[in-house]
């Protein structure tokens, strides 16, 4: 009987429950949807833009497509430079590039990789042009004047049997069109091909291929695009530089992973990066031993306020409680600064040690542009997050239990340290989450008053997004402080248990 | 009644304020002696709180002395007073099971393992609980939290246990229950026991002595038999049980008995209890089941007086009439529900009197 129990209306009472409470589903959606929405557009879709950054790497083979292609037969680890197809590829793709102005853009990317890529595109954009090429065109103008006529070259590239007979120079040709239409806005019907599309016309016919009006090039000599590249500068003879660029050709990339940890691709697979070079895994775990300790201080000072807040009369914990929340009324800015006045060598701390005697004169402590500054500093702004989830919770432990323990024969000690404490500890949890996770991700305070031995890694993540403009990078060093903070929010829930934090009631 | 010098717990001329401004506790004086129940009694603000807290070291007094076994405890810290302690909200630590609540104070006092579980055991079997050692206080339910805290507050054999409306969060019949329970154990083991609450019918069931607290004083100290027959102010009649009140003024004393002038002109007899000269106004307090409105079951020449039936309520094994007495409607009288009893009628006229020792003249 009772999977067919019918309502009131005579449907079954299973489905008008459920038609009854589908509405009340929808509304309360249509009443989160503003929020939901806010947080896709303002959370979700950044965190996955940054997650997609850390890895993408299309613009090699965006800006260098027949190279990175030409590529694929040179054997990276063998120390030899590659041959002359490779270059070929390079001369168009860079011809091509210089006008898009994207080789600037590529050299930066790969100069994160190898130092001094990027002033070689940049030398190298302003000279491919110059490049001795341009007898190819007189050959064939010489040969047939048709070939000097765009409408000609025109009508041949929209041939299908001349296409299939000209792969380089159709492939050269059509981006050829391409180009000039998006940069100048030109007709490529009205204009006559450059030099590299004569140079890829060249290519074809001495590989054999047969060309619309015949033209004998065995007597030509052919120019070497290697010799021009070396000319121009004898790095692209390099074969480190073709590595880096190999290395570096896949649409994806582990490589800002890797240098996020202080690791590179080379030839035979990830090696560790020069000495110099090894910052980010000293400022990880600089961040974290910093996070840790001001996490602590905040405990430490935090725990006797809250038990101050949550045990005195009305009164006397409400002005308390105005005291610990006044850091958030003034801004963060204006309090950093304040500690810079307060911890300079010359500021208030110091000037009052030594007048006191502790410290002497010529022996001023160093107490800002260090490790200390930030710990001092970050401790203070972010002790209301320790101090307020404490309260919330010792404001729900009843006196009584103090007073039950004393009862049985515990001394103050052993009635706090085993009877209150233990309940405290989902405050104490939630307190070190908010500061912990809060303080792993600061940047204002580190940079202000951090020097550059007290800065975290958050402060480098600005820096190649501002100023490096790295942008895969900074992706992946923010992709690796979030694993880094949901693995330890893992271990946390594994260890004490998330269901133990509270943060009131 | 015992004197200080032999009491096991003495309270001697004992003051509290907390503010410095008004006395909650005002000149306290008791004393207990060994083995007994006593059970502080009082509306709520009247100061039992207080006095239990400073009895466990919870509080200072302000003033005066608190003895003992005669030695006077003012500056031994709580943990060291060796009194179990019964809360209200039973105050069971939530992140220990019961066994470690009971293994605490165990522990704190050095005692060996197996001593402590053997403790713990007994203590367990003796709130019937013995089953219930792995639990988290918040597994069980108000009643048997309650035996815990009981069990807690034994465990390590305390000469005195102090508990504080230990009682006040449970339904009626487990009240009842535990009441009896406690007693009998306090008893058993004859440990001396300072029970506080605001509910007369436990106070009166469960203590050898009552003592009766309003504004920071103790109005009266006694068994409960005569707390209820004998109270010697109109506070402890109004508080303990149901009691009807007629003032007046004292026109005659001759020793045991008294007469009253009624507002009302009528004339009664009464025994003189704090009245001690004639003129003097009183309240006079007869409980409504020593009325009588028989001629015959009253002693010659008493004084009656005429009353007009308002209410009459059938409550089973009683009937409660309500009428109005000199002036007075809420005049109650209580008679037993036996085949010859009569029943009354609203707007009968009849006449009451009673024995003149069960109406006692009090302070006005
Ligand atoms: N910690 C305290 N601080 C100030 N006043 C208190 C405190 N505890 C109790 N009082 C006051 O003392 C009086 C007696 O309280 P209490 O002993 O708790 O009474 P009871 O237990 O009989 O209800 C009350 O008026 C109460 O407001
Ligand atoms: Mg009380």
């Amino acid at each position: 009987m009772s999977d067919s129990v019918i309502a009131a209306d005579g449907r079954p009472l299973k489905a008008s429950l459920n038609r009854a409470l589908r509405r009340q589903k929808l509304r309360a959606l249509a009443l989160i949807a503003p929020l939901l929405i806010f947080i896709l557009v303002s959370f979700v879709m950044p965190i996955a833009d940054m997650l997609f950054r850390s890895v993408e790497n299309e613009i090699v083979e965006n800006t260098l497509p027949r190279t990175v292609t030409a590529l694929e037969g040179w054997d990276s680890s063998s120390d030899q430079v590659p041959g002359e197809e490779v270059f070929e590829a390079l001369y168009t793709d860079l011809a091509i590039a210089v006008e898009y102005k994207s080789h600037t853009r590529l050299g930066s990317r790969l100069n994160y990789e190898a130092t001094g890529i990027s002033s070689l595109f940049r030398k190298s954009g302003r000279r491919v042009k110059k490049f001795d090429t341009d007898i190819y065109a007189e050959v064939f103008a010489a040969a047939d004047p048709a070939y000097a006529d765009p409408g000609q070259w025109a009508a041949w590239m929209s041939d299908d049997t001349v296409r299939a007979q000209l792969p380089v120079t159709t492939s050269a040709y059509d981006d050829w069109a391409q180009m000039i239409i998006d940069t100048d806005g030109d007709i490529p019907a009205e204009e006559t091909p450059w030099n590299f599309v004569y140079t890829a016309l060249f290519q074809d016919a001495a590989a054999g291929a047969s060309l619309p009006i015949a033209v004998d090039v065995s007597t030509v000599e052919p120019v070497s695009l290697r010799a021009e590249f070396g000319d121009l500068d004898d790095k692209w003879l390099d074969p480190e530089v073709w590595q880096t660029i190999k290395i570096y050709s896949p649409k994806f990339t582990n490589g800002y992973f890797l240098n996020s940890v202080d690791l590179m691709k080379g030839p035979e697979g990830v090696e560790s990066r020069p000495e110099n070079q090894q910052i980010y895994i000293k400022l990880f775990v600089r961040t974290l031993i910093m996070s840790l300790s001001i996490m602590g201080m905040c405990v430490l000072l935090g725990y006797p306020i809250a038990w101050l807040l949550a045990n005195l009369k009305a009164r006397t914990a409400n002005l308390l409680m105005i005291l610990v929340l006044l850091p958030f009324w003034t801004s963060l800015l204006v309090r950093t600064s304040a500690w810079k006045v307060l911890l300079q060598q010359q500021g208030v701390i110091n000037d009052t040690l030594v007048w006191i005697g502790i410290v002497a004169d010529d022996n001023r402590l160093e107490l800002i542009n260090n490790q200390t500054g930030t710990i001092i500093a970050m401790t203070h702004i972010l002790l209301p997050f320790m101090i307020l989830p404490l309260y919330s919770v010792m404001k729900t432990i009843p006196p009584s239990y103090l007073r039950a323990a004393k009862s049985l024969g515990a001394t103050d000690w052993t009635a706090f340290w085993r009877v209150y404490f233990p309940q405290s500890v989902p405050g104490i949890g939630a307190g070190c989450i908010l500061v912990f996770i809060l303080s792993i991700g600061y940047y204002i305070t580190p940079e202000l008053v951090g020097g550059t031995k007290g800065v975290f890694i958050s402060n480098r993540i600005a820096y190649h997004i501002s100023s490096s403009l790295n942008w895969g990078l900074a992706a992946a060093l923010g992709t690796i402080l979030l694993a880094i903070v949901m693995a330890l929010y893992w271990a946390y829930d594994k260890i004490v248990g998330i269901d133990n934090v509270k943060l009131g009631g | 009644m015992t004197s200080t010098d032999e009491a096991f717990v003495a309270f001697d001329r004992v003051q509290k304020s907390y503010d410095g401004e008004t006395l909650v506790v005002k000149d306290l004086n008791l004393s207990m002696p060994k083995g007994e129940f006593l059970t502080m009694l009082g509306p709520s603000g009247s100061g039992k709180t207080t006095c239990l807290m400073m009895l466990a070291g919870f509080e200072t007094a302000t003033h005066g002395d608190i003895l003992l076994d005669g030695v006077s405890i003012n500056n031994i810290p709580p943990h060291k007073r060796g009194i179990g302690m019964v809360f209200q909200n039973y105050a069971l630590f939530p992140h220990m099971s019961v066994a470690e609540n009971l293994s605490f104070p165990l522990e704190v006092r050095k005692i060996g393992k197996s001593d402590r579980e053997a403790k713990i055991t007994r203590a367990l079997d003796m709130v019937q609980m013995g089953d219930f050692a792995g639990r988290r206080p918040a597994q069980l339910s108000g009643g048997q939290q309650q035996r815990i805290a009981l069990a807690r507050a034994l465990v390590f054999e305390p000469e005195l246990v102090l508990m504080d409306e230990p009682l006040g969060a449970l339904d009626k019949q487990l009240r009842e229950t535990l009441q009896f329970e406690i007693t009998n154990l306090a008893h058993q083991l004859g440990i001396t026991t300072v029970y506080v609450t605001h509910d007369q019918t436990e106070a009166l069931t469960m203590s050898d002595r009552v003592a009766v607290f309003d504004d920071g004083r103790i109005q009266q100290l006694a068994p409960p038999d005569e707390l209820y027959e004998k109270p010697e102010n109109s506070f402890v009649a109004q508080f303990i049980g149901e009691n009807n009140t007629l003032e007046g003024v004292v026109q005659e004393i001759k020793g045991e008995t008294c007469i009253v002038k009624l507002d009302s002109g009528d004339i009664i007899d009464a025994v003189p209890v704090n009245v001690t000269s004639v003129g003097e106004r009183t309240k006079v307090s007869i409980r409504p089941e020593r009325v009588e409105f028989k001629k015959e079951r009253l002693q010659e020449g008493t004084h009656t007086l005429k009353a007009e039936v308002l209410e009459f309520v059938y409550m089973g094994d009683i009937f409660r009439t309500r009428l109005r007495v000199a002036g007075q409607d809420e005049f109650i009288i209580k008679t037993r529900n036996a085949p010859d009893q009569e029943r009354l009628t609203p707007g009968q006229m009849i006449e009451i009197g009673w024995l003149p020792q069960d109406c006692r003249a009090l302070d006005a």
